[in-house]
């Protein structure tokens, strides 16, 4: 299983925090997010249409290219707004 | 090296004081501090709510001031971040960084700043007399950390 986790904006408009999911092998960020997309309404909207959307892999900013494995913690947000 | 995470308002002299004390090979400590501004792109803003990502912050905090520390010679640093609900005049962070001498200090407490706004996971939400809003993030603090890429 993997951890799901979605933050500000993103989770507002998904109505979600998280969730766990199996993975594929060989799953990255990118092919995550097409399948996230493929859910198709507000998924399709936030995670297929080029938003600007980043992801961290344990909890460390991961490219687009980055694999997935088993026991991962993957989190989508918007770029970040502090300091 | 010191990396909060809190709710509740800190004291920059004692930050400070905590920083340079019983330490005389410091030179210089230089320091930032944010403060809630009370408008924003020409709106109102009466307060904001800060979101942040438990553990992926104080880690990216971590990595952040470490690369500050390869870079240059610095002794220590603390740096400070405020979550939950603020009001316009509430301090919101500190970077406060020790060296033996003010350019070091200078530089890397600007580094550390330029990379959290844009690495580390925070976000701000505004109220407005319109109703809340996310706050965008500005591609001005994207230009601000590419610079330290040519440097």
């Amino acid at each position: 299983m993997i951890r799901l986790l979605y933050f500000a904006r993103l989770r507002e408009a998904l109505g979600s925090v998280g969730e766990e999911l199996t993975p594929q092998a060989g799953l990255t960020v990118e092919a995550l997010m097409q399948q996230l997309a493929a859910r198709g309404g507000v998924w399709a909207e936030e995670f297929g249409s080029g938003k600007s959307l980043r992801a961290a892999v344990n909890q460390t900013l991961a490219p687009v290219k980055t694999e997935i494995h088993d026991g991962d913690e993957v989190a989508f947000f918007p770029p970040v707004t502090g300091g | 090296m010191t990396i909060r995470v809190q709710a509740d308002d800190f004291d920059v002299g004692a930050e400070i004081n905590r920083l340079r004390q019983q330490r005389p090979d410091i030179g210089a400590v230089a320091a930032f501090v944010g403060q809630v501004r009370d408008l924003n792109q020409g709106d109102a803003i009466a307060g904001m709510t800060l979101e942040h990502y438990p553990g992926m912050t104080e880690k990216s905090l971590e990595a952040i001031v470490q690369q500050a520390k390869a870079r240059w010679d610095i002794m220590d640093a603390v740096v400070i971040h405020r979550i939950g609900e603020l009001k316009p005049l509430d301090q919101i962070v500190l970077v406060a960084v020790a060296g033996a001498h003010r350019g070091e200090a200078f530089h890397a407490c600007e580094f550390i700043m330029d990379y959290l706004k844009t690495e580390a996971p925070f976000w701000k939400k505004e109220q407005t007399p319109e109703g809340e809003r996310w706050v965008d993030a500005r591609s001005s603090d994207d230009a601000a950390r590419a610079r330290w890429q040519d440097a």
